[in-house]
């Protein structure tokens, strides 16, 4: 038998018209940027849509998978939790800020000599995590690093190389690696 | 000693500093202008049919610029060759937005186009859609009567041998027997990055296409078919993709749906899935296996008989090798081996890395270790009682064969002569401990696969194939393979791919991209050489003239010959001494039909893991992995060491954690996100070891590669289970081995 059933993820509710977009001023790898933003646009979005940061990635939009973390004020954060418009003024790092393919960040360095990456989709969002891992100064061992990176899936399944790229920056003498 | 000698050797990836940057860019990150975006709807429904659709209201929102469905997307191609790709199984291909037929729950009904993605997501979540809701059925529980045997399979799939002996009665007066069904239920790619496509629209009907998928010509030719394109008009690029494991296979509905609103709106569109809708694009099935196994008095098998029978769609025979490795992995005379499918109402399945070996190898190595235990024999002494010296399905000598040596390694290295055998007898603390091993068995194979090669009189060699780099390595390996056959060091040569305007390579998958495009760039650069010879031997006081190229070797940038090294012209200077450009090469590596009929191709391997359990919570944690492989000639230690890292990585994963829970009131899955589909976190993974066993290969193909995309997951599910046995004493046949399973 066949019954009739209705589908509206929203429901029933009047339809409300976009919201109006207004200036929006990010402080993105020390450079100032102006957009004109609605404010139900993540900062992920902005990044990735309005800004041609492509290199946070987008792996669920529901802060389930750490592919888009970056560094608000120093801190980790998944950026598809939190909306633009909330930013305005922090200072806002992206993996793109940490250096280039001529002069990599020394964990960045270490990713690429530990090999700790294969699709290369979640290592943004891993970096960015471990930045903010070794500036929280808590993880001391390995059983600490694999904790305090566990927000950041991989599935590729590169945690030991991973791991292995941390601490070899955490453990390394010249503290201005840990830049 | 040379330094282009760069074959086996751990050279870091080349893409790596691009992919660390966040300046390797995937098919959503291409910000082409006048982009609008595209938000697909989903089904809420898994049977029935699409009554009614209010696509005017939300059109009236400024800003949304199209609704496209059954009831306005113009006629496409008619049949259903048109929509078969590469790889597609038997049946009716499924056409998204062709008819108001609902066919499984998240079917793609709509797709909405607006100026933003956020206002594309929200004109998608209040479009209204009424149905006529069937009732669905999608518990393969109740189908177990209802298998049938599948006709023609897709590409690669190979019908279960008939069986040989006389496995019913050989089982029946067998000294030991063992019995069991094994059961998991469907798991799902989940690449890291969703599905898109970024069409870029270059006027008429000329399209870039920025594709997600692990074959950009598979991608490509799907799309001339069904909007009638020219290979010109349908330009596909996949640089770089987020992970595949073979999901990326076949086109997904992301690039229909995107390309349809491209050509229809004249404009550049992008669509990408939610989370959520990749859990409605293909999966590796259910499956219910039944594993009987007998032995003789010496512990030799006597008997073995395997079946297997996984759910399809109502439109598609989706097939997989789940059985037959049984029947080649050890030495067995009386040996049955049966596989059947069942319809239910849910996408077609899709090939999911080592699709049917990890499902048929986890049923078959933890009946082995069953059966070991009903013998009183050791696991390890159980498998090599019973080594198979040739494969008994095919009736072939294997092309080489390292297993004996894979578990000698494995064992010496886990340190498995110290392991007591009885269940619960070793403990670390309060912790039970178990030790458990199993063995995985993969094809070797080779695909034609062309390639080009131009080197220019600045002295830089750069190579083409349209293959695919998924994280496997191949931007790098390839590099590798280049720059050694010609002598050049590693930055002196490009290698590209993923551009379907490239030479044609297949598709990246069934661990056979190594040989395959390996084995093409070493041809066609072979074919270089060889004009780099003769333009060397014209130069002025040449000291190669009248050699051969056999005579001459490619190394430190220069053209040597073998009998006296010291006689030499630099490759840089050949061009320019000759007054050419530049010189080309292309070539298509056919492989050698003799060869691949006349042996049978395999690698194999041995994995031994550790497991802790605590008795009071049930948790358990794979403490350690060895995993010992033979897989032919290692081309780079270092990304293959991450490639079977990341094998053993799903192979926990597929034992402990993935599960896609069907509430079939719904007839959908409940758990279709990352939070409740669950992986394996940082915290999961402790001490993995992997071993390369040497295993030289000159049949196989002519590099002697066999390929690691699969075979490092083999043995793996069953290896932990086989442990949590050892631990526990408690023998879970149904995957994930979970808290509940171990506590009850």
């Amino acid at each position: 038998m066949n019954t009739p059933t209705t589908q509206a993820a929203l429901g029933q509710a009047a339809i409300a018209p976009p919201p109006p977009t207004s200036t929006v001023t990010l402080k993105i790898n020390g450079v100032e940027r102006h957009l004109q933003l609605a404010p139900w646009t993540s900062l992920l979005d902005a990044l990735r849509e309005y800004l041609d940061l492509t290199g946070t990635k987008k792996g669920c939009d529901h802060g389930q998978c750490g592919a888009c973390t970056v560094l608000v004020d120093g801190k980790r954060i998944n950026s598809c939790l939190t909306l633009a418009v909330m930013q305005e003024g922090a200072d806002i790092t992206t993996v793109e800020g940490l250096g280039t393919e001529d002069n990599l960040h020394p964990l960045q360095q270490a990713f690429v000599d530990h090999d700790a990456f294969q699709c290369g989709y979640c290592t943004p969002g891993q970096i960015c995590s471990a930045v903010g891992l070794l500036t929280e100064g808590k993880a001391k061992t390995t059983a600490e690093i694999r904790e305090m990176m566990s927000g950041n899936l991989c599935r590729c399944g590169a945690y030991t190389n991973i791991v292995s790229a941390i601490e070899e920056v955490l453990h390394s003498k010249n503290s201005e690696l840990r830049r | 000693m040379s330094t282009t000698s760069y074959i086996g050797k751990p050279v870091n990836r080349v893409d790596g500093p691009a992919k660390v940057t966040g300046a390797a860019k995937y098919a959503a990150e291409f910000n082409v202008p006048h982009l609008a975006y595209g938000h697909i709807v989903s089904s809420s429904i898994a049977k029935g049919k699409i009554t009614k659709i209010y696509a005017d209201e939300i059109l009236a929102i400024p800003g949304v610029l199209q609704v496209f469905s059954h009831e306005n997307v113009p006629s496409l191609a008619w049949f259903d060759r048109s929509y078969k790709d590469d790889v597609a199984p038997g049946g009716s291909p499924f056409r998204p937005l062709q008819g108001n037929e609902v066919k499984y729950s998240m079917q793609p009904v709509a797709l909405v186009v607006a100026e933003t993605f956020e206002l594309a997501r929200y004109a998608a979540a209040l479009l209204r859609i009424e149905y006529e809701v069937t009732k669905h059925d999608t518990d393969l529980e109740t189908k177990r009567d209802d298998g049938f045997e599948p006709g023609r399979g897709k590409t690669g799939w190979v019908p279960p041998p008939k069986p040989r002996g006389n496995p019913d009665k050989e089982l029946k007066n067998a000294t030991h027997r063992v019995e069991g069904e094994y059961i998991h239920l469907a798991q799902h790619h989940n690449p890291m990055e969703m599905f898109a496509s970024t069409v870029e629209f270059l006027g008429d009907k000329k399209l870039n296409i920025y594709d997600k998928t692990q074959g950009a010509f598979n991608s490509q030719q799907y799309v001339m078919k069904v909007f009638g394109l020219s290979k010109d008009e349908a330009h596909v690029v996949s640089q770089y993709t987020g992970g595949g494991f073979g999901s990326g296979l076949r086109p997904q509905y992301q690039l229909f749906m995107a390309v349809l609103a491209a050509l229809e709106l004249k404009r550049s569109v992008r669509v990408s899935m939610t989370r959520q809708q990749m859990f409605s694009m293909g999966h590796r099935p259910h499956t219910l296996q039944y594993v009987e196994l007998g032995t003789n008095p010496d512990g030799s098998l006597a008997a073995l008989h395997h079946h297997a029978l996984h759910e399809t769609s109502q439109f598609e025979d989706y097939t997989e090798n789940v059985v037959n490795w049984s029947g080649m992995l050890y030495q067995c005379d009386n040996v049955k081996l049966t596989y059947q499918l069942a319809k239910i109402d849910v996408y077609t399945p899709q090939d999911m890395r080592a699709p049917g070996a990890a499902t048929g190898s986890f049923a078959l190595e933890c009946a082995m270790d069953e059966m070991a235990y009903a013998a009183g024999i050791d696991p390890l002494e159980f498998r090599l009682r019973n080594y198979a010296e040739r494969d008994q399905n095919l009736k072939r000598e294997f092309s080489s064969k390292k297993l004996r040596e894979c578990y000698h390694e494995g064992a010496a290295k886990f340190g498995w002569e110290k392991r007591n055998p009885e269940p619960r007898s070793m403990r670390d603390g309060d912790l039970l401990v178990g030790w458990g091993m199993a063995t995985g068995v993969w094809d070797a194979s080779i695909q034609k696969c062309a390639a080009s090669a131009t080197f220019t009189a600045d002295g830089h060699l750069t190579v083409l194939s349209g293959t695919n780099d998924i994280g496997t390595g191949t931007y790098t390996i390839m590099t590798q393979i280049a720059a050694q056959t010609l002598g050049l060091p590693l930055e002196a040569v490009t290698f590209k791919l993923g551009d379907t305007n490239q030479p044609e390579a297949p598709l990246q998958g069934g661990s056979w991209t190594a040989a395959s495009v390996g084995n093409a760039v070493k041809q066609v650069c072979d074919k270089l050489g060889e004009q780099l010879l003769k333009l060397a031997q014209k130069m002025e006081g040449s000291p190669l003239k009248g050699a051969a190229y056999e005579d001459v070797e490619f190394v430190n940038g220069q053209i040597r010959l073998n009998a006296d090294i010291n006689q030499a012209v630099v490759i840089r200077d050949i061009l320019p001494a000759s007054g050419k450009d530049k010189l080309e090469a292309e070539n298509t590596m056919l492989p050698n039909p003799i060869n691949q009929l006349k042996n049978s191709l395999h690698a194999h391997n041995a994995v031994f893991v550790e497991v802790k359990v605590d008795p009071e919570l049930g948790t358990l944690h794979v403490t350690r992995v060895v995993n010992a492989v033979a897989a032919g000639r290692i081309l780079n230690p270092k990304t293959a060491r991450s490639q079977v890292l990341g094998s053993v990585v799903w192979g926990i994963s597929m034992a402990l954690m993935e599960e896609s829970v069907m509430d079939h009131g719904f007839g959908r899955y409940m758990n279709h996100n990352y939070s409740e589909y669950h992986i394996p976190v940082s915290a999961d993974i402790h001490d993995i070891d992997v071993i390369f066993v040497e295993e030289e290969d000159d049949k196989v193909n002519p590099l002697g590669i066999k390929g690691l995309g699969e075979v490092g997951l083999l043995g793996v599910a069953a290896a932990v289970a086989n442990a949590a046995f050892h631990a526990t004493g408690k023998r879970i046949r149904n995957l994930p081995v979970s808290i509940d399973k171990l506590l009850l």
